[in-house]
């Protein structure tokens, strides 16, 4: 909702002095937003043209910008999807158990865990998926590939260390997991009770009310959660730098030592030893990631605003 | 369909509290029956206790009987999810599904008690539901918009088309009218006439003309004292009750003269 910037209050009224500065601190406010977000995009645009229009010799590794962007923003959006994936039914099971099902106690104190989930920092989630997570994973994903390796996900080679984009991807369904849970949890528990009740007098199980009034209720608030955590996964950096083995392929086999890396993971592990075009090339990428980002939220937006007319907010 | 409704010696406990005391009455069929009384004298929580709804609230439980033709509802093996498919509920506020659109909304009980059912016997089914809500004429052309964008009044008539669209036995309504305006009251009163050809209604409500205009039958609730439960003072013909009611406490209250 953009800040009011009437300058006059209702018609003829006199304009009280409160009524202006709190008028005059909300745009403000507002307005500081757009200025910020400007800011940041001016600054990455202008910081990547020089690695658009490089010679080719300049880009490290690759002959263009594209063909050196192209695998990070894939390994950006395969390791982010795949953690939503699995991530949003989890969250949305968690949220309903603490909303639903769970006695008042015992919800409370899972509320408090998802809760603490979210303050661990993300190199802690780095350190214990690759030295916990990913030793663990590397007889699984064996199983995988002999068993269902005709999937190309499992395509294989099993990796001998675990540090495979699944083992990304599950570190990072874990760290957006409290970030949904906490969204989704407080939509449901806002479901009005008479649209519960509407349903339970028909002759609905808990489980049918659900479906009939909590889902849907809920509904703009799972896709919020999930952007919300799609936007974590997206831009996290150092659990995908510490966890993941990489090689700069474009592939779909979450289970081989040859993965992409992501755009994020890139530029903390590559900026160190950057100079000159090298670090424009790396600022290119982050504007890719910029705009990936604020696509994201769009879509996610259009989504919400889609059926508002069904929203339950008339 | 229209079943009569047996209670004997209800008292209805949240936890230790307890909040209605001895209710003992037998709810005609093919008739209206209204309820009234001042605020907080349980009214509202006797009504619940008839389908099963104050079970919702945690520790809520009730001691007594309350048979639908001979069948208890409170019986050991009884599923309070098939007595509220039987048993019909409108409430104080239209709350008609918000995601769902109007045609959804009547057809939402049909679908939870059967699953499969043709779209033309479910078309069929919706519209008389509609109909016999007197809302069809309004709604005709826009089965498909959101329930939510109706009057408040066209709302609840949703409500009763949802309700009567599974064909309950008892039609139980809690206030249904104290949310709208006369014209929109007037409607559902008309309505609740039409109904009472086939269903058992029960109905509360602080309106005491509409008790008076749409009852067959009307029941007193009132509390012994202040801090003690509630309770049915008398019930008899609406007639009786408006005219030469057997307690003071009740002419007290339907003249005015209540305090």
């Amino acid at each position: 909702m953009p800040p009011t910037t009437e300058k006059t209050g209702t018609r003829g009224a006199p304009l009280r002095l409160g009524d202006r500065v709190f008028a005059g601190a909300s745009t403000g406010a507002g307005v500081l937003i757009l200025v910020i977000l400007a800011g940041v995009a001016a600054f990455l645009v202008s910081e990547a043209w020089p690695a658009v229009t490089a010679p080719s010799e300049e880009i490290p590794g690759e002959d263009n910008i594209v063909l050196y962007i192209w695998p990070l923003l894939f390994g950006t959006l395969l390791s982010a999807f795949l953690a939503l994936v699995i991530a949003t039914p989890l969250a949305v099971a968690i949220a309903l158990f603490i909303s639903h099902y769970a006695p008042r106690s015992v919800a409370t104190i899972l509320g408090y865990v998802i809760d603490l989930l979210a303050a661990v920092p993300s190199i802690i989630y780095g350190l214990w998926g690759a030295q916990v997570l990913a030793p663990q994973t590397v007889d699984p994903t064996q199983w995988l590939e002999d068993n269902l390796g005709f999937i190309p996900l499992f395509d294989g080679p099993a990796s001998a260390t675990g540090r495979t984009m699944l083992t990304v991807t599950l570190v990072l369904a874990v760290m957006i997991l409290p970030i949904c849970t906490a969204v989704v949890r407080e939509a449901f528990l806002q479901t009005p009770r008479l649209h519960e009740e509407a349903s339970l007098a028909l002759g609905a199980t808990r489980w049918e009310m659900i479906r009939m009034s909590v889902l849907p209720f809920g509904r703009s608030a799972i896709v919020g959660g999930a952007m919300l955590g799609l936007g974590r996964a997206l831009g996290e950096t150092m659990a995908v730098a510490m966890v993941l083995s990489v090689s700069g392929d474009v592939t779909f086999d979450l289970i081989s030592q040859a993965n992409p890396s992501t755009i994020a993971a890139n530029v903390a592990l590559s900026f160190p030893e950057s100079s000159g075009t090298e670090i424009n090339v790396l600022i290119a990428s982050g504007l890719v990631l910029f705009i990936v980002t604020l696509l994201v939220n769009m879509a996610a937006r259009a989504v919400i605003n889609r059926r508002r007319d069904f929203s339950g907010a008339n | 369909m229209a079943k009569r409704i047996e209670v004997k010696g209800l008292d209805i406990y949240y936890d230790k509290f307890l909040a209605v005391q001895g209710v003992s009455m037998t709810i005609r069929p093919k008739a209206v029956t209204a309820l009234i009384g001042p605020s907080g004298c349980g009214k509202s929580t006797f009504l619940r206790t008839l389908n099963r709804m104050h079970e919702l609230v945690p520790k809520a439980r009730v001691e007594g009987k309350v048979l639908m033709d001979d069948q208890d509802l409170y019986g050991a093996n009884v599923d309070p999810v098939s007595v509220r498919r039987h048993i019909g509920m409108v409430f104080q506020r239209p709350n008609p599904f918000p995601t769902m659109s109007i045609y959804d909304n009547v057809a939402a009980g049909v679908k939870l008690n059967s699953k499969r059912m043709k779209r033309a016997d479910l078309d069929d089914l919706v519209e008389r539901s509609l109909k016999s809500a007197n809302l069809w004429e309004e709604v005709k052309d826009r089965l498909g918009k959101p329930g939510s964008g109706l009057s408040g009044g066209q709302q609840q008539r949703l409500c009763i088309a949802r309700a009567i669209a599974v064909q309950p036995d008892v039609l139980l309504m809690d206030e249904p009218c104290s949310a709208l305006d006369p014209i929109s009251t007037q409607a559902i009163e008309d309505l609740m006439l039409d109904l009472k050809s086939q269903y058992t209604i029960v109905i509360v409500t602080h309106n005491m003309q509409q008790a008076a205009r749409v009852s067959d039958v009307t029941g007193f609730f009132n509390l012994k004292a202040v801090g003690e439960p509630g309770g049915l003072v008398e019930i008899d013909d609406t007639e009786t009750i408006f005219s030469t009611p057997s307690n003071r406490a009740t002419e007290d209250y339907i003249s005015g003269r209540f305090g």
